[in-house]
């Protein structure tokens, strides 16, 4: 077997390995953050009652789950500068191009989730916050949304994950990310196990560090008081009984 | 296990004056509808409901399901828009605007601000899960009245202790039974300081025993002078407490008489059926 750790260590530990993982953290979130407030106005859009919206909003879903992201990320990096002149400019560099690519595959699923959130939420939510007096924007930040951000995380979580691995999509159009990082590590000393082994590792510890975030999320989102949080869930469930 | 309600209410103190004080009294009614009529397509289910409340009064609504009872209140509450028809609070038209000589929906910005004036309590109680009690008894002072935190909280507290809930107050309604989530569920639409309580079958989703601790915060409050819609099967409550009984059919008021009458003496062959049926 040809594995030396000395030379899987050093590519774990060198620094343009490192800047790499920058990127791919950095790409993951931006990407992310504009694909759900994209995915959150899709979902809205599709709930419109007015009936080209909801229209507009199905085809975006349609399109944007039917084209494979690394087609419309080279899409993006190398058709859209001959579509459209302004992308023509310095500032559409692999990153932005990367990240409105992502950013918007990510839309059409994260708008499906929301729109399931959206469906999951009692009517009765929503009628008693208009009881009160609440303007609609209220009724959505205060009521809706909280109850929609607990449903969502599970497979938003899903999607983040899936979003971090996509990002190594971004090497072929020259973005310095993880893989690419790696890849011209390899050109240049042909130790292909010990470096693709690094970003495996890499990309595990992210996904790992990722997953305690969203269990910590999760728990943000348990609705029950200190009285009974401590209690095991069977403890619970006898005192729940007890009340009624 | 709970605590009865401890009552005293409706407090000016507490609560501040009703809002649009200096109409109080001018009208005959405070809340009057006016030839209500409302259609879903082809299915016309409230057609032409007219009826007055005075102020203190309790005005108990029967009848069969799908009359229609809840749609008319979700009308009076402008939760829904009529199709023609009046909906007067204390002589003041509401949920809609002259323009041009034409009467329009008011924009659902300042139908939230006319709906402030009305308390709605659910048959499903509809709390808000992601808070305690005592954060959806705060959250229409700070969210709508635009009371501070801290002001809000107190009134709240105050109000959750009145109906009899003190040591529920940071429980979140998975953790309370029926009839305490309900108690909440009034008291969230109380510190707004309503005009008029209505109330859609308020009793109808809970264990029969826990029925009575619902109805008790309810009489109180029409001792303490509330005025109030309730749709009810709960025929005593409508013997003891209301002041006035309806009878609703098919999308109509087929009669309005005071409980000994109603009881009684029903006028309609439909209201005598209904009757013999529930009982
Ligand atoms: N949002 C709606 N869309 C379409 N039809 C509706 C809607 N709400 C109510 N209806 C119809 O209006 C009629 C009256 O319903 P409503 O809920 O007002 O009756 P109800 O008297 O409250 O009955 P129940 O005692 O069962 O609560 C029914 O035929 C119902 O199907
Ligand atoms: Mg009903």
């Amino acid at each position: 077997m040809d594995f030396k750790p000395s030379v899987f260590f050093e590519a774990l530990t060198s620094p343009a390995f490192i800047d790499g993982v920058r990127i791919t953290i950095l790409l993951t979130v931006v990407a992310m953050a504009f694909g759900l407030a994209l995915g959150l106005v899709v979902a809205l859009l599709r709930a419109s009652p007015w009936a080209p919206l909801r229209a507009v909003a199905w085809g975006y879903i349609w399109v944007f789950r039917a084209i494979p992201a690394l087609v419309w990320l080279l899409f993006v990096w190398d058709a859209l500068p001959q579509l459209v002149p302004a992308f023509k400019g310095d500032w559409f560099s692999a990153f932005a191009a990367a990240t409105i690519a992502l950013a918007m595959n990510e839309a059409a699923y994260a708008a499906e989730v929301f729109r399931g959130g959206l469906l999951s939420i009692d009517e009765g939510q929503r009628l008693a916050a208009r009881a009160l007096g609440m303007p609609p924007s209220r009724v959505f930040t205060k009521v809706i949304a909280p109850q929609l951000i607990r449903v969502t995380i599970p497979p938003l979580s899903n999607d983040f994950i899936t979003m971090l691995k996509l990002t190594s999509l971004a090497s072929v159009i020259s973005l310095q990310e993880l893989l690419a990082r790696t890849q011209t590590l390899v050109a240049s000393t042909f130790r292909f196990v010990e470096y693709f082994s690094a970003a495996a590792i890499y990309y595990l510890v992210l996904v790992s560090i990722f997953m305690v975030i969203q269990a910590q999320l999760e728990r943000r989102f348990v609705w029950i008081s200190r009285q009974t949080a401590g209690t095991s869930a069977l403890s619970r469930v006898r005192q729940l009984t007890a009340l009624r | 296990m709970s605590e009865p309600p401890v009552g005293h209410l409706l407090d000016a103190g507490l609560l501040g004056e009703p809002v649009a004080a200096g109409r109080q009294g001018t009208a005959e009614y405070v809340l009057e509808a006016i030839d209500l009529r409302k259609r879903y397509g082809h299915n016309e289910v409230l057609r032409g409901v007219t009826f007055g409340v005075h102020r203190g009064d309790v005005k108990a609504v029967l009848g069969p399901s799908g009359s229609g009872k809840s749609t008319m209140l979700r009308c009076l509450a402008l939760l829904e828009p009529v199709d023609a028809g009046e909906v007067r609070l204390e002589g003041r038209r509401i949920g809609v605007r002259e323009s041009g000589g034409r009467l329009v929906s008011l924009p659902e910005r300042v139908l939230a601000k006319e709906r402030s004036e009305i308390g709605m309590v659910f048959q499903r109680f509809n709390l808000f899960p992601h808070l305690t009690a005592l954060g959806n008894v705060m959250i229409g002072l700070t969210e709508v009245r635009g009371r501070s935190k801290a002001d809000a909280r107190e009134i709240a507290q105050t109000m959750i202790a009145r109906v009899g809930l003190a040591e529920r107050a940071s429980f979140y309604l998975g953790e309370l039974s029926g009839g305490q989530q309900q108690r909440v569920a009034i008291a969230r639409a109380l510190v707004m300081n309503p005009k008029v309580m209505l109330f859609d079958e308020p009793t109808s989703a809970l264990d029969p025993e826990l029925v009575g601790e619902v109805l008790a915060v309810m009489e109180e409050l029409a001792r303490e002078g509330m005025t109030m819609v309730v749709v009810t099967h709960e025929v005593g409550f409508a013997k003891r407490v209301a002041d006035r009984v309806i009878m609703m059919d098919g999308g109509a008021i087929i009669e309005d008489a005071p409980p000994a009458e109603f009881f009684g003496n029903p006028q309609h062959e439909r209201t005598r059926k209904f009757l013999e049926a529930v009982h």
